[in-house]
């Protein structure tokens, strides 16, 4: 297929204005003659529902949590980059820019990025004036702290709670319009289908999540912001109904899935402890401003952290980074970590952790200082290992965090079926090979209060649709393969629970296409999520009834997506002959074991079309070109 | 270790509840939360239906998870959710009642699974600024100290799972609807709609079944977030004068429903 990604023309810092100039508006009045469907209700979608309603469309919205508030958005901790300067060491648009797509090595789209970096300074704004209680300086004005990958101070955050509050004030701005009769909020539904008619997306079929009965919704446009796909690892830091449903469906539906292979591993989590565990804790990244990652030099060493002499600490970061240090980006950190445990220099009973210690912060600082900046984090440390951090250096080890990878979307963020667009962590577009710290928050927020409901609008101008109702021929049979999928999953009364076919898939993706992969693991792995994907659909154990509230039924349908995704993921790791970011390919790497990009066969999106279970998927590339940013090895040293 | 969970089971909200007893074999290491996974996965596998409760981050923040431990809302650890409730802090042999909350304002939809609308519905009412996107100043035009930022944030830490309601005798949501009146109404971007919105939110709260406050502070007490009592305070202060100042507005409603269709 050949992808057009409507990139303006023009230099790069012009692009955004002349786009939305050249975007069609829908006039004032004629707004609510117009209905929109927002699936999800975190970041990107509670912030584009809002906006939308705002302008007077007419919006429902939908989650299959409880309320819109529990969006997986809420967990983020760290901080929102903007490039305000505030701290008057040198940043700039520009600057953002530039780190932004060095930091995602050179596999973002450059124009995309720009945009990004501009809309960053207006989110803040935004946020605060919706109360969103920002960190002040004693002087009133906002702080900012330092995060991986920059070296300058750019990051707002609410102590360690930073995507609460920005949620919260996106969730508010959501409510207001609930009461303003422009939003219908539409909790425990949960997207099954998307209703293409005609080619264009029209509509959705969702599970009422209490009740059971499968209902049809239609619109003229469709946004998904639902969110990553982390879950397929079954350990992730991501919530535990976090899951790819919605992008899987309408990628089966003709939306292409692009670099499906882009995982972030973030280098700082709490490791596990045991087989029971159901998900990995994120302790922030921005405890790297003040703690200093360490193991003891010699493999095999079981002092206590305490009894080990400094001389014999490697701060393996600090040694081999010197002037990124403890902050370097995420895909470094992690790997990193990775290789100092393969050489048995890990830490704690399983082996699998590093040291991160404030001891040197505390004695500089004082413990109150260290309190002020990441108290509930220390706390919670504490409530999970029963570790007191103050004392004793935290144990830290990488995990499945966010996903780069996602729907394909071109510069307005529409994907390749017209009248479905895609924002937030479900699309690919930002953030490259690896996200740095604080991005998520930005890219979710830009995507949904400032880029999308400018881009509909122009699609709802320039488009003419007809109406349709739920006796379409085209809704009638999206709603007749939900049912279907429904009873094929309760009718296998099989032996062995969604959990048990999860974790086992976790393990093979983690493996083979997590932290490190090979083409003949991925090979391997293949065979194996196949194999196992047979087990699921002949010996799972759903047990309940479809009509009422079914956990395990639910489950079931998200993971039967996963092992889909999972393959997916495999082959588009295995095509890409290159490491990048978080994508690292053991076959390609320098000789001090850095990430060997390939620019000159590899600088290009990979976008994967759905040709039925079992056919190979159709590759589409949408090239890369840097006029801006010239691609170079990412250098942190 | 051994624990004994004696689990209110309820398949549907027009259905009678029962409690019925179970035998775990936990590990001190893992959470109130990973022990029920536990259970389920036995109950699965002898062909019954796993216990339904509400978990989503598993980290204590998006306040999807809460039931009561014994006869306190999200068991015996102060400021924690269930999600993070380690197994230590029981005893081995220990027998946990575990119900869900219970409130008229909160249906049970089924087992431990409660209907919270009722807060986005006070939310809705007018726990916001009416600020629409793109009209915001600059972020740092509007200075505020330190001290206002921090009260502020303590209050907007709460995370709506519905606890101090489940703990309070009355089942007030005083301490939920103050918490978001704090936390707008300290900062000045909040200050022009803070009587107005007293008035519409302590309406709402109401209207939607929820007892009233008379001082008790179990909530306070059993708030994974340590929401301060203050806030209840905060909210009878507005309330009072917004009901003067604002006397001739008239106070819209949202309908309460339990319905799901």
């Amino acid at each position: 297929m050949e992808l057009n990604s409507h990139i303006p023309a023009g230099p790069i810092e012009k692009k955004w204005d002349a786009a939305r100039f050249d975007l069609k508006l829908v006039n004032p009045a004629n707004k609510r003659k117009y209905s929109i469907i927002v699936v999800g209700s975190g970041l990107a979608g509670a912030s584009a529902a809002a906006s939308l309603g705002e302008l007077g469309y007419k919006v429902s919205c939908f989650c299959f949590q409880d309320s819109p508030r529990r969006a997986h958005s809420i967990a983020a901790q760290g901080g929102i980059n903007a490039a305000k300067n505030y701290q008057n060491d040198g940043d700039s648009v520009y600057r953002l820019f530039y780190d932004t797509v060095k930091g995602g090595d050179f596999r973002a789209r450059e124009a995309n990025v720009y945009r990004l970096a501009q809309i960053s300074v207006s989110i803040i704004d935004q946020c605060v004036a919706q109360g969103v209680p920002f960190a002040r300086e004693y002087g009133g004005t906002l702080s900012n702290r330092s995060f991986g990958g920059a070296q300058v101070s750019r990051t707002f955050y609410a102590r360690g709670q930073t995507g609460q509050q920005l949620l919260l004030g996106a969730y508010q701005a959501l409510e207001r319009q609930v009461e303003a009769g422009s939003v219908t909020m539409f909790p425990r539904s949960e997207m099954l289908d998307l209703i293409v008619i005609d080619g264009v997306a029209r509509g959705i079929v969702t599970r009422n999540l209490v009740t059971g009965k499968i209902d049809t919704h239609l619109a003229h446009a469709v946004i998904l912001g639902t969110g990553g796909y982390g879950n397929v690892y079954y350990l992730s830091t991501n919530a535990k109904g976090s899951n790819v449903t919605a992008s899987w469906r309408a990628h089966k539906r003709g939306a292409l899935f692009a670099n499906p292979c882009f995982t972030q591993i973030h280098p700082t989590c709490i490791p596990v402890s045991g087989d029971y565990q159901s998900k990995l804790t994120l302790m922030s990244e921005s405890l790297r401003n003040d703690g200093r990652i360490w193991v003891p030099r010699k493999a095999g060493d079981k002092r206590s952290p305490s009894d080990i002499p400094e001389a014999e600490r490697d701060y393996y970061l600090e040694r081999r980074y010197p002037s990124f240090g403890n902050l370097v980006p995420r895909d470094v950190a992690s790997r990193n970590a990775k290789a100092v445990c393969d050489e048995g220099r890990g830490v704690g009973e399983t082996g699998l952790g590093v040291y991160l210690d404030f001891s040197e912060s505390i004695n500089r600082l004082g413990k109150h200082m260290i309190e002020d900046r990441y108290g509930n984090l220390f706390e919670m440390y504490q409530r999970i290992t029963d570790e007191d951090p103050y004392k004793v250096p935290m144990r830290i080890y990488p995990a499945i965090h966010y996903t780069m990878g996602g729907l394909w979307v071109d510069y307005n963020l529409q994907s390749t079926i017209p009248g479905l667009f895609v924002i937030g962590e479900a699309n690919f577009s930002d953030h490259g090979a690896n996200r740095l710290g604080a991005s998520a928050l930005m890219q979710g927020l830009s995507d949904g209060y400032f880029v999308v409901p400018y881009t509909v609008g122009n699609y709802l101008a320039t488009t003419k649709l007809a109406p349709v109702t739920n006796a379409h021929p085209d809704a009638r049979n999206a709603v007749s393969c939900v049912e279907q999928s429904i009873s094929k999953l309760l009718a296998i009364k099989g032996k062995r629970t969604v959990d048990s076919f999860h974790r086992a898939l976790g393990k093979i993706v983690w493996d083979e296409c997590g932290m490190s992969r090979t083409a003949e693991g991925l090979t391997e792995a293949i065979s194996k999520i196949r194999q196992l994907r047979d087990e699921f659909w002949s010996n799972l154990n759903v047990p309940g009834s479809a009509a009422d509230l079914n956990q395990s039924l639910e489950k079931a349908g998200r993971v039967a997506d996963f092992f889909e995704l999972a393959e997916l993921m495999c082959i588009d790791a295995r095509d890409r002959n290159e490491s990048c970011g978080g994508h690292f390919r053991e076959e390609f790497q320098t000789p001090e074991g850095e990430a060997q990009r390939d620019d000159e066969d590899y600088s290009y999106v990979a976008a994967w079309g759905y040709r039925g279970y079992g056919n190979y998927p159709e590759l589409s590339k949408e090239p890369l070109e840097f006029e801006y940013v010239h691609p170079s090895q990412r250098s942190y040293k | 270790m051994q624990i004994k969970l004696k689990i209110w089971r309820q398949k549907t909200a027009k259905e009678r509840g029962k409690f019925d007893t179970y035998e775990v074999d936990a590990n001190p290491d893992m959470s109130m939360l990973e022990c029920l996974d536990v259970l389920n996965e036995g109950l699965m596998q002898q062909g019954e239906e796993p216990v339904a409760f509400e978990h989503d981050c598993r980290e204590g923040i998006c306040g999807s998870c809460g039931f009561m431990i014994n006869g306190v809302a999200h068991g015996p650890q102060p400021a924690t959710t269930v999600c993070q409730l380690t197994m230590r802090h029981f005893k081995e042999g220990q027998q946990l009642v575990i119900e869900p909350w219970r409130a008229k304002a909160f249906p049970i939809i089924k087992d431990l699974i409660v209907d919270r609308r009722a807060f986005d519905r006070i939310i809705s009412s007018g726990g916001y600024v009416s600020v629409s996107t793109g009209s915001a100043p600059d972020g740092n035009a509007i200075p505020i100290s330190k001290e206002a930022a921090d009260e502020s944030m303590d209050a907007a830490a709460c995370i709506g799972c519905g606890a101090c309601v489940a703990a309070c005798p009355n089942a007030s949501a005083a301490l939920f609807t103050g918490a978001k009146m704090t936390h707008l109404g300290v900062l000045p971007q909040g200050v022009p709609e803070r009587h107005l919105r007293a008035l519409r939110m302590v309406t709402q709260m109401n209207e939607e079944g929820f007892g009233g406050c008379t001082n008790i502070g179990e909530c306070t007490g059993v708030c994974p977030k340590a929401i301060p009592l203050g806030v209840i305070a905060h909210m009878n202060r507005d309330y009072l004068s917004g009901s003067w100042i604002e006397r001739d507005k008239t106070v819209a409603v949202l309908e309460p429903t339990s319905d799901w269709t």
